[in-house]
């Protein structure tokens, strides 16, 4: 069902509580995200890449249950029928210079 | 006003490092080396660690173990430092960050 | 790129249990943690633990982190800190992120023990200063020795809410109000208790309208919810406090094994987002094991017996033990881990509103509105008698795996029997000592020495006493009923503060004889 892009999920409706904070990294609101959904954001991937949305510093450690709810609302589906966002190296937040010095085995850190 | 704990009923008196100064926003305050940079802040009254890069709001400590990078500040010149997680050492130049800089917005031109 | 027996990403309670059984095994093994210090939360873990004996029941959180610790230690288990693992393979290779740079190892094996995350909501007013998780509370109180702030809201009654209120209390913080929007107090009603005695107001389905403040919380606004958690208009109640404490559930933190290519499921009853494992932990991925709270939320004790099956499991996996041995040491371990979850709050029964005890008795409405057993309410319970002399009144009234109480006493005046999760029963026939013993192995502080007749018309309560300044004898004050509001007047006439008591004083104190089933808690005269 969440797959199905022919279904109607109506239009944006405006709310009282758009403004809301979400993603306290990147600074996205709920009514950004609400609004992406209707835009065709359909999946955690695709919010994130749209609105940067648990891209920022924390990797969405905070907000990603949160965007989750609000994208499957909107959706009317379960958040449990949202896949998560892709898990992917780095994991942490971590300095360029860091990540690209690779240390080799009998190398001292 | 936040206030360190003298006696705890259950960990009595809690061991710290030796007592350093350092600086925050070029002001001399002090704290115990090795706690964390937001624990001394925190004893010392500080709240906000930083202002946000749109909305220029002011944040602070929130997940105290490095996960939610809310109470990040600039650490001897360097951004992002999250303070919950970053020991204290004497003589640290610690400054409020502003979006990722240690300017004002005003003065970076925002 | 280094090649480990197993490599274990998390040193918290599963962790290290997993490092300590997989190294007497004989395995090369490695914990990575992303921390300074090793033992994940259980060193802000202040309280006594539930359970059996086998369960370290009645040894504080932090005191079994340092065992767990030296254990981890003469098993020659080599734990990483300030080491980051930001990636992890399919073939079980993990990137590190160590001091300036970037490590790469080979595990054969592989075990997941990255823990949990604090689940937030939002409210206008969510992201000020002020607002902080209640794990940032217990961080910065029980590893810091720094006060968040002077008075407190707490969101959350589950006993992640209600053990830090508590131990916000015990550091000298005020805490102004529980709120929480379910209509029941979530976590243990011994833990409610001992925060309600103190004079807290539970506000149960309640959440917060608004954190007030510019730049700082200066106060909160919360109002009542209905059945559809929409505020009802007028309910609205303002406190004036400089902190807000979100205590409002934990997800497993999975992504590692997401990442890795594990088969994943997103399960309500486990806390979100888990990887399908058998009951032992095996993931989709042969060699990869996940183990605590990231497959599934549960308590530190839990994790760690996880964890020992977990060890064991990479141990048979690399052929260090025979698939006898591993069988036999399993059901071992599964059997105290059956214990844990049994009872009202057994993974099991979670979102399920249990209405009755095991026994048959009424579970108190009032515990789960207001976070204590009403006056009229304790008398059905088992624990509760009355008899001449002195004798222990065991307000433990919901089914929850916990029975030091029972060994507790050398003259068998309490009795839980073979099911751990039994409500204790007061026996008649017993003659106590009044040794204290039993009212500081009670993890809950639910138990006190009631002498209802001690001569001149006045009546003795022995309680369990947890906080500074310890009253001296002579102090006088009022004692608190379980609301934790005032009922009578009271004098200190004895404190005792043993080693075996491993921190919890026993105060009595006398009161008027017919508050000796009332008075729970003493004040002292400012």
């Amino acid at each position: 069902m969440i797959n199905d892009r022919s279904r109607d999920i109506g239009p944006f409706v405006p709310a009282d509580d758009d403004d809301m904070l979400i993603c306290r990294c990147e600074e996205v609101t709920k009514g950004e995200i609400r609004r992406a959904v209707h835009e065709g954001m359909w999946t955690i991937t695709e919010i994130r890449r749209y609105l940067r949305a648990g891209m920022g510093l924390c990797q969405g450690q905070t907000c990603s249950r949160l965007v989750k709810g609000i994208a499957a609302k909107e959706l009317g589906v379960s958040p449990a029928e949202l896949e998560p966002a892709t898990s992917r190296v780095p994991m942490r937040p971590i300095e360029m210079r860091i990540f690209a010095n690779e240390i080799k085995e009998g190398e001292e850190v | 006003m936040a206030e360190r704990i003298k006696e705890h009923p259950i960990l009595g008196v809690q061991e710290k490092g030796k007592p350093v100064d350092f600086f925050f926003d070029g002001k001399k305050i002090s704290g115990y080396e090795g706690e964390p940079i937001a624990a001394a802040l925190k004893a010392a009254g500080v709240m906000i660690h930083r202002y946000t890069q749109k909305q220029h709001k002011p944040r602070g400590i929130f997940c105290a173990i490095g996960r939610c990078t809310d109470c990040v500040m600039v650490v001897d010149g360097v951004p992002n430092v999250r303070t919950c997680i970053t020991p204290l050492k004497a003589g640290m130049d610690v400054k409020t960050q502003y979006g990722a800089s240690d300017k004002p917005f005003d003065e970076q031109g925002v | 790129m280094k090649r480990y027996d197993l490599i274990i990403v998390g040193a918290g309670p599963s962790g290290l249990s997993a490092a300590i059984e997989a190294a007497k095994r004989g395995l090369e093994v490695v914990v990575f943690d992303e921390n300074e210090k090793p033992g994940g939360q259980l060193f802000k873990q202040i309280h006594k633990f539930f359970g059996s004996k086998e369960h370290r029941a009645k040894t504080r959180g932090f005191v079994i982190g340092k065992e767990l610790l030296e254990e981890a230690d003469k098993a020659g288990v080599k734990v990483e800190l300030d080491a980051a693992v930001i990636g992890l393979y399919q073939d079980k290779e993990v990137v590190v992120k160590i001091g300036d740079g970037i490590k790469h190892f080979k595990g054969d094996s592989i075990i997941i023990a990255t823990g949990a995350a604090e689940n937030m909501v939002t409210f206008p007013g969510w992201t000020l200063p002020g607002v902080i998780g209640a794990g940032a509370a217990q961080t910065m109180i029980n590893l810091h020795g720094v006060l968040p702030g002077k008075r407190v809201l707490m969101l959350g009654t589950g006993n992640v809410g209600l053990v830090v209120s508590f131990q916000l209390m015990q550091c000298g913080c005020e805490v102004a109000a529980l709120a929480d929007a379910a209509p029941r107090v979530g976590g243990y009603g011994v833990h409610a208790a001992k925060v309600a005695r103190c004079g807290v107001p539970f506000y149960l389905s309640h959440t917060i309208v608004k954190a007030e403040g510019e730049d700082r919380v200066t106060g909160v606004t919360i109002a009542e919810v209905d059945k559809n958690f929409k505020f009802i208009p007028g309910t609205e109640k303002y406190f004036d406090v400089d902190t807000i404490c979100l205590a409002v559930g934990l997800s497993p933190m999975s992504q590692l094994l997401k990442m890795a290519g594990c088969k994943m499921e997103d399960n309500p009853k486990r806390g979100g987002q888990v990887p399908l494992c058998d009951k032992y932990g095996r993931t989709s991925l042969p060699g990869v094991i996940a183990a605590g709270d990231v497959s599934g939320i549960e308590e530190a004790s839990s994790a760690m017996i996880e964890g020992r099956m977990a060890g064991l499991i990479a141990a048979e996996y690399l052929g260090f033990i025979e698939k006898e041995e591993l069988d036999g040491e399993l059901e071992r371990l599964e059997k105290s881990l059956k214990e844990l979850r049994q009872g009202m709050f057994a993974p099991k029964n979670r979102g399920k509103a249990v209405e009755k005890t095991d026994e048959g008795i009424d579970i108190s409405e009032n515990l789960l509105k207001k976070g204590y057993v009403a006056d009229d309410e304790i008398e059905r319970y088992p624990g509760v008698i009355h008899k001449i002399g002195v004798h222990p009144v065991i307000e433990c009234t919901q089914n929850i795996p916990c029975n030091p109480c029972q060994d507790a006493c050398p003259k068998g005046c309490i009795s839980i029997g073979d099911n751990i999760t039994s409500l204790p029963i007061a026996v008649n026939d017993s003659q106590c000592i009044n040794c204290g013993m039993c009212v500081a192995s009670c993890s809950g502080q639910a138990i006190f020495l009631v002498d209802e007749d001690c001569g001149g018309g006045f009546a003795s309560v022995t309680l369990p006493y947890e906080f500074l300044p310890l009253p001296k004898e002579g102090t006088k004050g009022k004692a608190l009923g379980r609301n934790g509001k005032p009922a009578c007047d009271a004098e200190v006439v004895s404190v005792k503060s043993m080693k075996a008591f491993d921190k919890t004083n026993l105060l009595t104190v006398k009161v008027p004889k017919e508050y000796a089933m009332k008075a729970r808690f003493f004040k002292a005269e400012p």
